[in-house]
């Protein structure tokens, strides 16, 4: 870890005497300690190099991101800003080894995309990362949507909001549907008043807590446009790109085995002739949508099971999803093209009252 | 007379960082902590004015401690305390309770003898600052 010109038998990593807060020793932590408690970890001469690739290895910053990679289909862009974030992390860590003040990035990230692409599911894995790579003390995800917030009378939406930020702290904060807390129709909206406790806080408590905002896109610009402060505070606009119908089929490849079931060969290609069409519908959720699916084709399969006039089976008839399971569904029979043209509400009691609708 | 009520009170003032490693103590026992103020701080007093409502599922330090700084900002000259209470069965009571700020100057206690009946002496305890009224017991003049 550290040469031998530098004459310290302490690792850099060994756990430091102090006041770190709990277990996890914080990036930001070592760099405010070093930064204003100089010499108690040995600074390293300004011409010392230092091995990179062995930081990297140190830190198991590429598990963390290979897990991310196997785990999540597709959305390429999210990748690539946690990659460059880790990145940061590695240099940041070396720079303090060298006594250069670093000063902890803005973590703020507003997620913006269609429904089903993924938002929370990231903003889970994200908390989980950045506890790994040392940028939180616990990684624990809160998710809020306007009701936690914003209180119901004068003088009790300060209180509300505070509690919530309090139990984020050490983690992540998970606005969803964030644009709701603006109401552009109404002054006296008591979500302004959250509006600027949630700056203060993510302005003052930087070290404590990340706060993610997420919402659909259109809906989300607006919001920014009209709170331009949020806007400049958030360092990272992650927009996520509805799913290509190959990423789809992957999704529900994995969905379905995360279930512990698996598609016959015939089934695959129904569902894959399934999403093909399902895409071009209205109400669309990409990755929610998929799930539905193969919840309405567990649903199918458990029936024709029963159904059979055999009725013993095995462990491969139990886990396996068969063409009939899914060409059921309605998309195929083009019912909810018919309900397309009736408009939303239709569409909203078609979804509830018949299983099979997407 | 400095004052020494709950627990740590014989060493000395904690500084932010101690605070916080004793929260985070705490916290990983699933003691939910609240903030307590008063200016009357006779050993009889154990009802402290709450500063706000004890404080649930919180995981980190740092939200506890951005209570207590408000409450030390709004009461700079009262007495300040953090509650820890441990809500398991058989145990429901409070775990760790340790004042974490106090008044610049601590004028302390007087003894007061009354006079019974035959001779005999009820003894009772008083805080000169008690002779001023709430609000203006520690001020500094």
């Amino acid at each position: 870890m550290i040469e031998p010109r530098n004459g310290s038998g302490t690792p850099a990593s060994a756990p430091r005497q102090g006041f770190a807060m709990g277990s996890q020793d914080t990036a930001s932590g070592k760099a405010r300690d070093s930064a204003e408690a100089d010499g108690v970890d040995e600074v390293l001469p300004p011409d010392a190099t230092v091995d990179l690739a062995e930081v990297r290895r140190d830190t198991g910053v590429d598990d963390v991101l290979a897990a991310l990679d196997r785990d999540l289909v597709g959305l390429a862009p999210v990748k690539a800003r946690i990659a460059e974030l880790a990145a940061l992390l590695l240099v940041d860590r070396t720079r303090v080894r060298f006594g250069i003040p670093t000063p902890r990035p803005t973590l703020h990230m507003s997620f913006t995309g269609s429904p089903g692409t993924g938002k929370t599911t990231v903003a889970l894995r994200t908390a989980d990362l950045l506890r790994q790579l040392g940028y939180l003390r616990r990684g624990h995800l809160v998710t809020v949507t306007r009701d936690d917030l914003v209180g119901q009378y004068v003088g009790h939406t300060a209180p509300k909001t505070k509690e919530v930020i309090k139990r984020a702290m050490g983690g992540v904060l998970f606005i969803d549907e964030a644009y709701y807390l603006y109401r552009e129709d109404n002054e006296r909206d008591y979500g302004q008043e959250s509006i600027e406790i949630l700056l203060q806080v993510m302005e003052n408590n930087r070290d404590d807590l990340v706060v993610v905002l997420a919402g659909y896109a259109d809906r989300m610009n607006s919001f920014f446009r009209a709170n331009p402060g949020m806007s400049s505070r958030i360092a990272h606009h992650i927009t996520f790109d509805d799913y290509s119908v190959d990423e789809l089929e992957q999704i529900g490849l994995l969905m379905a085995d995360e279930l512990s079931y698996r598609f016959s060969d015939e089934a695959r290609e129904t569902l894959r002739a399934y999403l093909d069409k399902r895409v071009e519908q209205p109400w669309f959720a990409n990755a929610r949508s998929v799930r539905n699916a193969i919840e309405r084709a567990r649903l199918r399969q458990a029936r024709r099971l029963l159904d059979r006039s055999d009725a013993r089976v095995g462990r491969a008839e139990l886990t396996t999803f068969e063409r009939a399971d899914l060409i059921g569904s309605r998309v195929f029979s083009g019912g909810a093209a018919a309900v397309a043209e009736r408009g939303p509400q239709d569409a909203e009691e078609f979804a509830e009252s018949s299983s099979d609708a997407s | 007379m400095r004052i020494t009520q709950g627990t740590f009170s014989y060493l000395h003032d904690f500084s932010d960082d101690e605070i916080t490693l004793q929260i985070q103590y705490c916290l990983d026992n699933d003691w939910p902590l609240s903030v307590e103020f008063t200016d009357d701080p006779h050993p009889r007093n154990t009802y402290w004015e709450m500063w706000g409502l004890p404080m649930f599922d919180l995981k980190d330090a740092a939200g506890v401690l951005m209570e207590l700084n408000a409450c030390r900002t709004a009461h700079p000259d009262h007495y300040v305390k953090l509650n820890a209470y441990d809500a398991r069965l058989g145990r429901q009571t409070t775990a760790l309770s340790f004042i974490v700020q106090r008044p610049q100057h601590e004028p302390g206690f007087r003894l007061e003898r009354q006079e019974g009946a035959d001779r005999s002496v009820r003894y009772t305890t008083h805080a000169y600052a008690t002779e001023r009224p709430v609000g203006e017991r520690y001020a500094r003049s």
